[in-house]
Protein backbone atom coordinates (compact mmCIF):
# COMPACT_ATOMS: atom_id res chain seq x y z
CA UNK A 1 0.00 0.00 0.00
CA UNK A 2 2.93 2.51 0.50
CA UNK A 3 2.77 3.33 -3.52
CA UNK A 4 -0.69 4.46 -3.27
CA UNK A 5 -1.64 7.99 -3.56
CA UNK A 6 -3.41 9.79 -1.34
CA UNK A 7 -6.69 9.95 -3.45
CA UNK A 8 -6.66 5.78 -3.67
CA UNK A 9 -5.58 6.09 0.29
CA UNK A 10 -8.61 8.27 1.00
CA UNK A 11 -10.67 5.79 -1.01
CA UNK A 12 -9.39 2.45 0.32
CA UNK A 13 -10.03 3.73 4.08
CA UNK A 14 -13.43 4.35 3.03
CA UNK A 15 -13.97 0.98 2.22
CA UNK A 16 -12.11 -0.77 4.87
CA UNK A 17 -9.66 -1.83 2.80
CA UNK A 18 -7.02 -0.81 5.13
CA UNK A 19 -7.53 0.82 8.72
CA UNK A 20 -5.12 4.32 9.41
CA UNK A 21 -3.55 1.76 11.82
CA UNK A 22 -2.17 -0.37 9.40
CA UNK A 23 -1.13 2.52 6.79
CA UNK A 24 0.33 4.54 9.46
CA UNK A 25 2.46 1.15 10.63
CA UNK A 26 3.36 0.55 7.00
CA UNK A 27 4.87 4.10 6.87
CA UNK A 28 6.74 3.81 10.23
CA UNK A 29 8.14 0.37 9.07
CA UNK A 30 9.32 2.03 5.61
CA UNK A 31 10.91 4.99 7.56
CA UNK A 32 12.77 2.25 9.96
CA UNK A 33 13.90 0.00 6.70
CA UNK A 34 15.13 3.28 4.69
CA UNK A 35 15.30 6.02 6.52
CA UNK A 36 19.36 4.71 7.57
CA UNK A 37 20.13 5.14 3.67
CA UNK A 38 18.20 8.39 3.04
CA UNK A 39 18.29 10.00 6.37
CA UNK A 40 15.13 11.64 5.27
CA UNK A 41 13.84 11.82 8.63
CA UNK A 42 14.84 13.81 11.82
CA UNK A 43 12.27 12.92 14.31
CA UNK A 44 10.01 9.93 13.87
CA UNK A 45 6.95 10.23 16.28
CA UNK A 46 5.69 6.48 16.26
CA UNK A 47 3.57 6.38 19.60
CA UNK A 48 1.99 10.37 18.31
CA UNK A 49 1.11 8.60 14.82
CA UNK A 50 -0.52 5.51 16.17
CA UNK A 51 -2.69 7.88 18.10
CA UNK A 52 -3.93 9.97 15.62
CA UNK A 53 -3.81 7.02 13.80
CA UNK A 54 -6.43 5.16 16.25
CA UNK A 55 -8.31 8.34 16.62
CA UNK A 56 -8.57 9.05 13.04
CA UNK A 57 -10.08 4.69 12.47
CA UNK A 58 -12.29 5.72 15.26
CA UNK A 59 -13.90 8.72 13.20
CA UNK A 60 -13.74 6.90 10.23
CA UNK A 61 -15.98 4.04 12.03
CA UNK A 62 -18.58 6.62 12.77
CA UNK A 63 -18.63 7.70 9.57
CA UNK A 64 -17.36 11.20 10.29
CA UNK A 65 -13.78 12.67 8.94
CA UNK A 66 -13.22 14.10 5.33
CA UNK A 67 -11.18 12.54 2.28
CA UNK A 68 -7.48 13.40 4.49
CA UNK A 69 -8.80 11.58 7.49
CA UNK A 70 -6.17 8.84 8.57
CA UNK A 71 -4.01 9.63 5.88
CA UNK A 72 -0.10 9.49 6.81
CA UNK A 73 2.07 12.10 5.67
CA UNK A 74 5.23 13.94 6.84
CA UNK A 75 6.06 17.32 7.95
CA UNK A 76 9.10 19.57 7.29
CA UNK A 77 11.30 20.42 10.25
CA UNK A 78 10.50 23.52 9.70
CA UNK A 79 7.08 23.70 10.71
CA UNK A 80 6.46 23.80 14.79
CA UNK A 81 4.60 20.95 16.13
CA UNK A 82 3.46 21.14 19.76
CA UNK A 83 4.98 18.74 22.44
CA UNK A 84 7.49 17.60 19.35
CA UNK A 85 11.00 18.60 18.74
CA UNK A 86 11.46 21.30 15.74
CA UNK A 87 15.36 21.64 14.77
CA UNK A 88 14.44 23.11 11.37
CA UNK A 89 18.05 21.25 10.71
CA UNK A 90 20.04 23.84 12.93
CA UNK A 91 22.41 22.88 16.24
CA UNK A 92 20.66 26.31 17.08
CA UNK A 93 17.06 24.27 17.79
CA UNK A 94 18.56 20.36 18.32
CA UNK A 95 16.82 20.41 21.47
CA UNK A 96 13.56 22.92 21.15
CA UNK A 97 10.70 21.23 21.86
CA UNK A 98 7.70 23.50 20.08
CA UNK A 99 5.04 24.68 23.15
CA UNK A 100 2.42 25.00 19.92
CA UNK A 101 1.48 24.26 16.63
CA UNK A 102 1.94 26.01 13.14
CA UNK A 103 -1.32 26.60 11.91
CA UNK A 104 -0.29 24.14 9.00
CA UNK A 105 0.14 21.42 11.20
CA UNK A 106 -3.25 22.53 13.23
CA UNK A 107 -5.16 22.51 10.10
CA UNK A 108 -3.94 18.84 8.46
CA UNK A 109 -4.25 17.41 12.15
CA UNK A 110 -7.55 18.69 12.50
CA UNK A 111 -8.26 17.08 8.65
CA UNK A 112 -7.65 13.84 10.08
CA UNK A 113 -4.03 13.81 8.77
CA UNK A 114 -1.53 11.59 10.58
CA UNK A 115 1.93 12.98 11.01
CA UNK A 116 4.57 10.57 11.09
CA UNK A 117 7.54 12.66 11.74
CA UNK A 118 9.81 15.43 11.26
CA UNK A 119 11.55 15.73 7.91
CA UNK A 120 15.21 16.40 7.64
CA UNK A 121 16.19 20.15 5.24
CA UNK A 122 18.78 22.53 5.17
CA UNK A 123 19.74 24.48 8.10
CA UNK A 124 16.63 27.32 8.73
CA UNK A 125 16.05 26.26 4.57
CA UNK A 126 18.71 27.88 3.34
CA UNK A 127 20.56 25.77 0.56
CA UNK A 128 19.35 23.94 -2.41
CA UNK A 129 20.85 20.69 -1.84
CA UNK A 130 20.03 19.13 1.95
CA UNK A 131 23.78 20.03 2.63
CA UNK A 132 23.61 22.45 5.33
CA UNK A 133 21.64 20.63 7.42
CA UNK A 134 23.39 19.65 11.35
CA UNK A 135 21.36 16.06 10.70
CA UNK A 136 24.11 15.29 7.69
CA UNK A 137 23.02 15.51 3.61
CA UNK A 138 19.48 13.60 2.50
CA UNK A 139 20.09 10.91 -0.12
CA UNK A 140 18.49 10.88 -3.41
CA UNK A 141 16.43 7.89 -4.07
CA UNK A 142 16.83 8.18 -7.73
CA UNK A 143 20.95 7.31 -7.03
CA UNK A 144 22.18 7.44 -3.57
CA UNK A 145 25.52 9.25 -4.60
CA UNK A 146 23.33 12.42 -5.14
CA UNK A 147 21.39 15.62 -3.37
CA UNK A 148 17.59 15.54 -3.36
CA UNK A 149 17.83 18.92 -3.94
CA UNK A 150 16.52 21.60 -1.41
CA UNK A 151 15.65 22.85 1.23
CA UNK A 152 12.58 20.40 1.17
CA UNK A 153 14.96 17.48 0.54
CA UNK A 154 14.05 15.22 3.50
CA UNK A 155 9.87 15.54 2.41
CA UNK A 156 11.20 15.19 -1.42
CA UNK A 157 13.04 11.88 -1.00
CA UNK A 158 10.50 10.60 1.46
CA UNK A 159 7.87 11.37 -1.35
CA UNK A 160 10.03 9.97 -3.80
CA UNK A 161 10.59 6.49 -1.90
CA UNK A 162 7.03 6.12 -1.09
CA UNK A 163 8.14 6.74 2.27
CA UNK A 164 4.74 8.38 3.24
CA UNK A 165 2.62 9.16 0.36
CA UNK A 166 3.21 12.99 0.69
CA UNK A 167 4.57 15.55 2.48
CA UNK A 168 4.95 19.28 3.85
CA UNK A 169 7.43 21.66 2.76
CA UNK A 170 8.50 25.28 2.12
CA UNK A 171 9.33 27.68 -0.74
CA UNK A 172 12.02 31.14 -0.30
CA UNK A 173 13.62 30.28 -3.62
CA UNK A 174 12.19 26.88 -5.18
CA UNK A 175 13.02 24.84 -1.93
CA UNK A 176 9.70 23.03 -2.76
CA UNK A 177 9.93 23.12 -6.27
CA UNK A 178 13.53 22.00 -7.28
CA UNK A 179 13.64 19.32 -4.97
CA UNK A 180 10.33 17.78 -6.28
CA UNK A 181 11.90 18.20 -10.07
CA UNK A 182 15.48 16.38 -8.63
CA UNK A 183 13.68 13.34 -6.72
CA UNK A 184 10.99 13.21 -9.69
CA UNK A 185 7.79 14.14 -7.67
CA UNK A 186 4.86 16.72 -7.50
CA UNK A 187 5.76 19.73 -5.73
CA UNK A 188 3.54 23.08 -5.36
CA UNK A 189 4.32 26.44 -4.20
CA UNK A 190 0.87 28.58 -3.50
CA UNK A 191 0.55 32.54 -3.53
CA UNK A 192 2.35 34.41 -1.18
CA UNK A 193 0.01 34.79 1.83
CA UNK A 194 -2.44 31.67 0.54
CA UNK A 195 -0.79 29.73 3.32
CA UNK A 196 -0.82 30.73 6.71
CA UNK A 197 3.10 31.51 7.86
CA UNK A 198 2.64 31.15 11.60
CA UNK A 199 4.62 28.40 13.21
CA UNK A 200 6.59 28.14 10.24
CA UNK A 201 10.30 29.00 11.41
CA UNK A 202 10.90 32.17 9.14
CA UNK A 203 13.42 32.90 6.84
CA UNK A 204 13.02 35.61 4.02
CA UNK A 205 9.28 36.74 5.23
CA UNK A 206 8.35 38.43 2.29
CA UNK A 207 9.27 35.57 0.24
CA UNK A 208 8.37 32.49 2.57
CA UNK A 209 5.40 30.15 2.21
CA UNK A 210 4.09 26.96 2.28
CA UNK A 211 3.25 23.84 -0.01
CA UNK A 212 3.41 20.15 -0.54
CA UNK A 213 5.13 17.61 -2.09
CA UNK A 214 3.10 14.86 -3.24
CA UNK A 215 3.59 12.15 -6.33
CA UNK A 216 0.37 13.84 -8.41
CA UNK A 217 -1.49 16.87 -8.50
CA UNK A 218 -4.97 15.33 -7.49
CA UNK A 219 -3.14 14.98 -4.49
CA UNK A 220 -1.68 18.03 -3.53
CA UNK A 221 -5.29 20.02 -4.47
CA UNK A 222 -6.34 17.37 -1.62
CA UNK A 223 -3.41 19.12 1.15
CA UNK A 224 -3.67 22.36 -0.74
CA UNK A 225 -7.41 22.46 0.12
CA UNK A 226 -7.10 21.54 3.95
CA UNK A 227 -3.95 23.97 4.48
CA UNK A 228 -4.78 27.59 2.84
CA UNK A 229 -6.73 29.87 3.89
CA UNK A 230 -7.11 33.58 6.28
CA UNK A 231 -5.35 32.98 9.06
CA UNK A 232 -5.57 35.59 11.86
CA UNK A 233 -2.45 35.11 13.39
CA UNK A 234 -0.76 35.36 9.96
CA UNK A 235 -0.99 38.84 9.11
CA UNK A 236 0.24 38.73 5.66
CA UNK A 237 -2.07 35.01 4.80
CA UNK A 238 -4.35 36.75 2.80
CA UNK A 239 -8.77 37.11 2.83
CA UNK A 240 -9.47 35.35 0.06
CA UNK A 241 -11.93 32.38 -0.18
CA UNK A 242 -10.44 28.82 -0.84
CA UNK A 243 -11.96 26.98 -3.91
CA UNK A 244 -12.48 23.72 -4.40
CA UNK A 245 -9.05 22.59 -5.85
CA UNK A 246 -9.70 19.12 -6.55
CA UNK A 247 -13.44 20.06 -8.48
CA UNK A 248 -11.27 22.17 -11.45
CA UNK A 249 -8.96 18.88 -12.10
CA UNK A 250 -11.08 17.81 -14.56
CA UNK A 251 -11.23 20.90 -16.85
CA UNK A 252 -10.53 20.58 -20.32
CA UNK A 253 -7.42 22.23 -21.58
CA UNK A 254 -9.03 23.22 -24.87
CA UNK A 255 -7.79 26.67 -25.91
CA UNK A 256 -5.43 26.85 -22.99
CA UNK A 257 -2.65 29.64 -24.01
CA UNK A 258 0.61 28.64 -22.71
CA UNK A 259 3.75 30.91 -22.67
CA UNK A 260 7.57 29.73 -23.34
CA UNK A 261 9.80 32.23 -21.75
CA UNK A 262 12.61 33.12 -23.72
CA UNK A 263 14.86 33.48 -20.54
CA UNK A 264 14.06 29.72 -19.01
CA UNK A 265 14.96 28.01 -22.79
CA UNK A 266 18.21 29.93 -23.77
CA UNK A 267 21.69 27.26 -22.81
CA UNK A 268 19.08 24.60 -21.51
CA UNK A 269 20.65 21.30 -21.40
CA UNK A 270 20.01 19.01 -24.51
CA UNK A 271 18.21 15.98 -21.84
CA UNK A 272 16.59 18.83 -20.04
CA UNK A 273 15.10 20.79 -23.40
CA UNK A 274 14.29 17.40 -25.03
CA UNK A 275 11.95 16.06 -22.08
CA UNK A 276 10.44 19.50 -21.67
CA UNK A 277 9.77 19.79 -25.49
CA UNK A 278 8.12 16.51 -25.45
CA UNK A 279 5.86 18.01 -22.71
CA UNK A 280 4.52 20.59 -24.52
CA UNK A 281 3.92 18.76 -27.64
CA UNK A 282 1.25 16.94 -25.03
CA UNK A 283 -0.34 20.14 -24.41
CA UNK A 284 -0.77 21.07 -27.79
CA UNK A 285 -2.53 17.88 -28.74
CA UNK A 286 -5.03 18.29 -25.38
CA UNK A 287 -5.77 21.71 -27.62
CA UNK A 288 -3.38 24.05 -26.18
CA UNK A 289 -1.45 26.55 -27.80
CA UNK A 290 1.70 28.07 -27.14
CA UNK A 291 3.80 31.52 -27.70
CA UNK A 292 7.13 32.59 -27.10
CA UNK A 293 7.48 35.95 -24.41
CA UNK A 294 10.15 37.22 -22.97
CA UNK A 295 10.72 38.65 -19.02
CA UNK A 296 13.71 41.13 -19.70
CA UNK A 297 13.87 41.59 -16.22
CA UNK A 298 14.29 37.88 -14.75
CA UNK A 299 17.90 37.36 -15.09
CA UNK A 300 18.11 39.82 -12.24
CA UNK A 301 16.10 37.55 -10.19
CA UNK A 302 18.75 35.73 -8.48
CA UNK A 303 20.97 38.78 -7.39
CA UNK A 304 17.51 40.36 -6.25
CA UNK A 305 17.16 37.20 -4.17
CA UNK A 306 19.97 37.38 -2.25
CA UNK A 307 19.99 40.44 -1.14
CA UNK A 308 16.42 40.53 -0.46
CA UNK A 309 16.58 36.93 1.22
CA UNK A 310 19.64 37.38 3.19
CA UNK A 311 18.72 40.45 4.79
CA UNK A 312 15.48 39.50 5.72
CA UNK A 313 17.08 36.71 7.30
CA UNK A 314 19.79 38.86 9.08
CA UNK A 315 16.66 40.21 10.84
CA UNK A 316 14.42 37.35 11.15
CA UNK A 317 17.28 35.11 12.93
CA UNK A 318 18.38 37.96 15.52
CA UNK A 319 15.91 35.98 17.90
CA UNK A 320 18.17 33.51 18.48
CA UNK A 321 20.11 34.72 20.86
CA UNK A 322 21.09 31.96 23.44
CA UNK A 323 18.74 33.67 26.12
CA UNK A 324 15.69 32.56 25.67
CA UNK A 325 15.59 29.16 23.77
CA UNK A 326 18.24 27.55 21.43
CA UNK A 327 21.73 26.79 21.75
CA UNK A 328 24.31 28.58 24.56
CA UNK A 329 27.10 28.44 24.32
CA UNK A 330 29.35 27.47 27.95
CA UNK A 331 30.43 29.55 30.27
CA UNK A 332 30.25 32.86 28.61
CA UNK A 333 32.32 35.64 29.94
CA UNK A 334 29.73 38.30 29.50
CA UNK A 335 26.44 39.13 27.56
CA UNK A 336 28.27 39.93 24.39
CA UNK A 337 30.49 36.90 24.71
CA UNK A 338 27.16 34.45 25.30
CA UNK A 339 25.39 36.16 21.93
CA UNK A 340 28.51 35.72 19.84
CA UNK A 341 29.28 32.12 20.60
CA UNK A 342 26.15 30.92 21.13
CA UNK A 343 25.47 32.49 17.58
CA UNK A 344 29.08 31.05 16.38
CA UNK A 345 27.84 27.25 17.79
CA UNK A 346 24.53 27.18 16.92
CA UNK A 347 24.64 28.20 13.05
CA UNK A 348 26.55 26.38 10.26
CA UNK A 349 28.46 27.81 8.19
CA UNK A 350 26.28 28.65 5.25
CA UNK A 351 23.54 30.34 7.81
CA UNK A 352 26.80 32.22 9.19
CA UNK A 353 27.09 33.54 5.49
CA UNK A 354 23.72 34.77 4.58
CA UNK A 355 23.24 36.92 8.18
CA UNK A 356 26.52 38.50 7.28
CA UNK A 357 25.12 38.95 3.51
CA UNK A 358 22.16 40.24 5.22
CA UNK A 359 23.53 42.59 7.70
CA UNK A 360 25.89 44.19 4.86
CA UNK A 361 23.14 45.20 2.81
CA UNK A 362 21.16 46.48 5.54
CA UNK A 363 24.36 48.68 7.14
CA UNK A 364 24.36 52.14 7.55
CA UNK A 365 25.74 53.28 4.06
CA UNK A 366 24.60 50.28 1.71
CA UNK A 367 20.78 50.31 2.02
CA UNK A 368 19.85 52.15 -0.33
CA UNK A 369 22.89 50.43 -2.92
CA UNK A 370 21.45 47.15 -2.03
CA UNK A 371 18.12 46.42 -0.27
CA UNK A 372 15.90 49.27 -1.64
CA UNK A 373 17.46 48.83 -5.27
CA UNK A 374 17.07 45.34 -5.25
CA UNK A 375 13.09 46.08 -4.02
CA UNK A 376 12.74 48.11 -6.80
CA UNK A 377 14.01 45.38 -9.44
CA UNK A 378 11.85 43.13 -7.80
CA UNK A 379 8.80 45.23 -8.60
CA UNK A 380 10.44 45.47 -12.60
CA UNK A 381 9.95 41.22 -11.73
CA UNK A 382 6.61 41.51 -10.67
CA UNK A 383 5.41 44.00 -13.64
CA UNK A 384 6.98 41.80 -16.22
CA UNK A 385 5.30 38.89 -14.71
CA UNK A 386 1.99 40.53 -14.34
CA UNK A 387 2.32 41.79 -18.18
CA UNK A 388 2.82 38.54 -19.65
CA UNK A 389 -0.06 36.97 -18.14
CA UNK A 390 -2.32 39.41 -19.59
CA UNK A 391 -1.26 37.41 -22.95
CA UNK A 392 -1.21 33.95 -21.57
CA UNK A 393 -2.78 31.83 -18.86
CA UNK A 394 0.40 29.93 -17.62
CA UNK A 395 4.15 29.96 -18.36
CA UNK A 396 5.51 26.75 -18.40
CA UNK A 397 9.68 25.63 -18.77
CA UNK A 398 11.97 23.66 -16.82
CA UNK A 399 11.97 23.98 -13.24
CA UNK A 400 15.65 23.39 -12.90
CA UNK A 401 18.65 23.69 -15.10
CA UNK A 402 20.51 19.97 -14.52
CA UNK A 403 19.14 16.94 -12.73
CA UNK A 404 20.24 16.29 -9.10
CA UNK A 405 24.12 16.20 -9.07
CA UNK A 406 26.48 14.85 -6.48
CA UNK A 407 26.78 15.10 -3.15
CA UNK A 408 29.54 17.61 -2.54
CA UNK A 409 29.42 18.85 -6.14
CA UNK A 410 28.85 22.38 -5.17
CA UNK A 411 28.98 22.89 -1.48
CA UNK A 412 32.34 24.94 -1.89
CA UNK A 413 30.93 27.38 -4.15
CA UNK A 414 28.36 29.05 -3.19
CA UNK A 415 26.76 31.15 -6.12
CA UNK A 416 27.18 27.87 -7.92
CA UNK A 417 24.91 26.66 -5.85
CA UNK A 418 22.53 29.34 -5.84
CA UNK A 419 22.48 29.12 -9.43
CA UNK A 420 20.10 25.80 -9.32
CA UNK A 421 17.44 28.27 -8.32
CA UNK A 422 17.57 30.58 -11.70
CA UNK A 423 14.05 29.40 -13.07
CA UNK A 424 12.25 28.98 -9.45
CA UNK A 425 13.17 31.84 -8.26
CA UNK A 426 11.07 34.27 -10.14
CA UNK A 427 7.93 33.07 -8.83
CA UNK A 428 8.73 34.11 -5.43
CA UNK A 429 10.08 37.39 -6.37
CA UNK A 430 6.53 37.78 -7.88
CA UNK A 431 4.77 35.77 -5.14
CA UNK A 432 3.29 33.66 -7.53
CA UNK A 433 1.66 30.66 -7.53
CA UNK A 434 4.00 27.87 -9.29
CA UNK A 435 4.30 23.78 -9.61
CA UNK A 436 6.69 21.31 -10.78
CA UNK A 437 5.49 18.11 -11.96
CA UNK A 438 8.00 15.03 -13.43
CA UNK A 439 8.32 15.11 -17.22
CA UNK A 440 10.92 12.63 -18.07
CA UNK A 441 14.36 11.16 -17.49
CA UNK A 442 18.07 11.89 -18.27
CA UNK A 443 20.38 9.33 -17.33
CA UNK A 444 18.15 7.74 -15.24
CA UNK A 445 17.95 11.09 -13.36
CA UNK A 446 14.42 12.83 -12.92
CA UNK A 447 13.75 15.96 -14.98
CA UNK A 448 10.90 18.80 -13.82
CA UNK A 449 8.38 20.55 -15.71
CA UNK A 450 7.28 24.04 -13.98
CA UNK A 451 4.25 25.90 -14.34
CA UNK A 452 3.91 29.06 -13.23
CA UNK A 453 0.43 31.06 -13.36
CA UNK A 454 -1.19 34.56 -11.92
CA UNK A 455 -1.41 35.41 -8.38
CA UNK A 456 -4.16 32.57 -6.80
CA UNK A 457 -4.53 30.46 -10.02
CA UNK A 458 -3.57 27.42 -7.79
CA UNK A 459 -6.86 25.39 -9.40
CA UNK A 460 -5.72 25.89 -12.64
CA UNK A 461 -1.94 25.23 -12.15
CA UNK A 462 -3.07 21.91 -11.16
CA UNK A 463 -5.97 21.29 -13.16
CA UNK A 464 -3.08 22.00 -16.46
CA UNK A 465 -0.90 19.71 -14.05
CA UNK A 466 -3.12 17.20 -13.94
CA UNK A 467 -4.54 16.66 -17.32
CA UNK A 468 -0.62 16.32 -18.10
CA UNK A 469 -0.40 13.26 -15.79
CA UNK A 470 -3.93 11.72 -17.33
CA UNK A 471 -1.53 11.28 -20.41
CA UNK A 472 1.42 10.44 -19.09
CA UNK A 473 3.65 8.14 -16.71
CA UNK A 474 6.40 10.17 -15.64
CA UNK A 475 4.75 10.59 -12.00
CA UNK A 476 4.39 7.44 -11.42
CA UNK A 477 7.93 6.11 -11.85
CA UNK A 478 9.33 4.97 -8.55
CA UNK A 479 12.93 4.23 -7.76
CA UNK A 480 14.52 1.38 -7.79
CA UNK A 481 14.37 -0.44 -4.87
CA UNK A 482 11.58 1.20 -3.54
CA UNK A 483 8.93 -0.51 -5.63
CA UNK B 1 27.78 21.98 -18.03
CA UNK B 2 25.35 24.51 -18.23
CA UNK B 3 25.86 27.59 -19.39
CA UNK B 4 24.51 30.12 -16.69
CA UNK B 5 26.34 33.11 -18.08
CA UNK B 6 23.58 32.56 -21.18
CA UNK B 7 20.81 33.25 -18.55
CA UNK B 8 22.43 36.08 -16.88
CA UNK B 9 24.19 37.76 -19.87
CA UNK B 10 26.68 38.11 -17.50
CA UNK B 11 30.06 40.11 -18.07
CA UNK B 12 32.92 38.37 -18.16
CA UNK B 13 34.35 39.35 -14.49
CA UNK B 14 31.45 36.44 -13.52
CA UNK B 15 32.74 33.00 -12.69
CA UNK B 16 35.74 31.73 -10.81
CA UNK B 17 38.01 33.88 -12.12
CA UNK B 18 39.49 35.62 -9.65
CA UNK B 19 38.49 39.12 -9.29
CA UNK B 20 39.62 41.70 -6.60
CA UNK B 21 37.95 41.14 -3.38
CA UNK B 22 35.38 43.82 -2.59
CA UNK B 23 35.65 43.41 1.12
CA UNK B 24 38.33 43.12 3.72
CA UNK B 25 38.88 40.73 6.44
CA UNK B 26 38.84 44.15 8.55
CA UNK B 27 35.14 44.69 7.03
CA UNK B 28 34.79 41.28 7.37
CA UNK B 29 35.16 41.27 11.07
CA UNK B 30 32.87 44.40 11.43
CA UNK B 31 30.30 42.22 9.76
CA UNK B 32 30.39 39.45 12.18
CA UNK B 33 30.50 41.96 15.61
CA UNK B 34 27.07 43.44 13.75
CA UNK B 35 25.74 40.11 13.41
CA UNK B 36 27.03 39.24 16.88
CA UNK B 37 28.84 36.07 15.34
CA UNK B 38 31.72 34.85 16.76
CA UNK B 39 34.01 33.74 13.59
CA UNK B 40 36.95 32.36 13.96
CA UNK B 41 40.49 33.20 12.84
CA UNK B 42 40.34 30.20 10.52
CA UNK B 43 37.36 30.68 9.14
CA UNK B 44 37.75 34.28 8.32
CA UNK B 45 39.52 34.23 4.65
CA UNK B 46 36.64 31.78 3.66
CA UNK B 47 33.96 34.00 4.40
CA UNK B 48 36.00 37.17 3.22
CA UNK B 49 36.18 35.11 -0.10
CA UNK B 50 32.62 34.32 -0.41
CA UNK B 51 31.06 37.29 0.63
CA UNK B 52 32.92 39.40 -1.95
CA UNK B 53 31.69 36.81 -4.22
CA UNK B 54 28.60 37.14 -3.36
CA UNK B 55 28.41 40.70 -3.03
CA UNK B 56 30.20 41.06 -6.83
CA UNK B 57 27.21 38.88 -7.80
CA UNK B 58 24.81 41.30 -7.05
CA UNK B 59 26.78 44.54 -8.26
CA UNK B 60 24.96 43.29 -11.31
CA UNK B 61 21.61 45.17 -9.63
CA UNK B 62 23.13 48.53 -10.29
CA UNK B 63 22.53 47.46 -14.41
CA UNK B 64 18.83 48.28 -13.56
CA UNK B 65 17.17 51.03 -15.09
CA UNK B 66 14.48 51.54 -11.87
CA UNK B 67 13.99 55.53 -12.54
CA UNK B 68 10.55 56.25 -10.92
CA UNK B 69 10.04 52.76 -9.98
CA UNK B 70 8.72 52.37 -6.01
CA UNK B 71 10.62 49.35 -3.98
CA UNK B 72 8.28 46.63 -3.83
CA UNK B 73 6.22 47.01 -0.46
CA UNK B 74 3.96 43.77 -0.70
CA UNK B 75 4.45 40.87 -3.16
CA UNK B 76 0.64 41.06 -4.00
CA UNK B 77 -0.29 44.44 -5.71
CA UNK B 78 -3.21 46.00 -3.53
CA UNK B 79 -2.22 44.33 -0.55
CA UNK B 80 -1.43 45.35 3.07
CA UNK B 81 -1.02 44.13 6.26
CA UNK B 82 -4.05 43.82 8.62
CA UNK B 83 -4.04 45.24 11.79
CA UNK B 84 -6.20 43.74 14.88
CA UNK B 85 -7.38 45.23 17.89
CA UNK B 86 -4.79 46.22 21.00
CA UNK B 87 -6.07 43.18 23.12
CA UNK B 88 -4.92 40.34 24.65
CA UNK B 89 -5.73 36.85 22.76
CA UNK B 90 -3.06 34.51 24.48
CA UNK B 91 -3.36 32.79 27.59
CA UNK B 92 0.15 32.89 29.67
CA UNK B 93 1.96 30.41 29.38
CA UNK B 94 5.49 31.37 30.52
CA UNK B 95 6.11 28.11 32.27
CA UNK B 96 5.93 26.39 29.28
CA UNK B 97 8.21 28.52 26.82
CA UNK B 98 10.69 28.74 29.36
CA UNK B 99 11.03 24.69 29.39
CA UNK B 100 13.27 25.92 25.91
CA UNK B 101 15.54 28.24 27.50
CA UNK B 102 18.93 27.37 28.60
CA UNK B 103 18.98 28.46 32.27
CA UNK B 104 15.73 30.13 34.17
CA UNK B 105 15.25 30.90 38.07
CA UNK B 106 11.87 31.56 39.38
CA UNK B 107 10.74 32.44 36.51
CA UNK B 108 13.31 35.33 35.43
CA UNK B 109 15.86 34.44 32.00
CA UNK B 110 19.90 34.05 33.50
CA UNK B 111 21.80 36.01 32.16
CA UNK B 112 26.01 37.15 32.46
CA UNK B 113 26.07 40.31 34.88
CA UNK B 114 25.08 43.52 33.13
CA UNK B 115 25.65 45.86 35.18
CA UNK B 116 28.82 46.18 37.41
Amino acid sequence: MHNLTIKQLSDGLRQKKFSSVELTQSALARVEKFNPRLNAFITVTAERALEHARRADARLARGEGGPLTGVPIAHKDIFCAAEVRTTCGSRMLDRFVSPYDATVVAKLQAAGVVSVGKTNMDEFAMGSSNETSYYGPVRNPWDETRVPGGSSGGSAAAVAGRVVPAATGTDTGGSIRQPAALSGIVGLKPTYGRVSRYGMIAFASSLDQAGVLTQTAEDAALLLGAMAGLDPRDSTSVDEPVPDYAAELNKPLQGLKIGLLKEFFDGLEPGNAQAVQAALEVFRKLGASTQELSLPSLPLSVSTYYVVAPAECSSNLSRFDGVRFGHRCEEPRDLLDLYKRSRGEGFGAEVKRRIMTGTYVLSAGYYDAYYLKAQKVRQLIADDFRRAFESVDVLIGPTTPTPAFELGAKVDDPITMYLNDIYTIGANMAGLPALSTPCGFVDGLPVGLQIVGPVFSEARLLNVAHAYQQETEWHTKIPHGYE
Amino acid sequence: MYDYARFFQLPEAFGPVATPMSLTREDLEKIAHLARLQISAEELPAYVESLSSIIDFVEQLNGADTTDVLPMAHPLSGQTQRLRADEVTENNARELHQQNAPRVEAGLYLVPKVIE
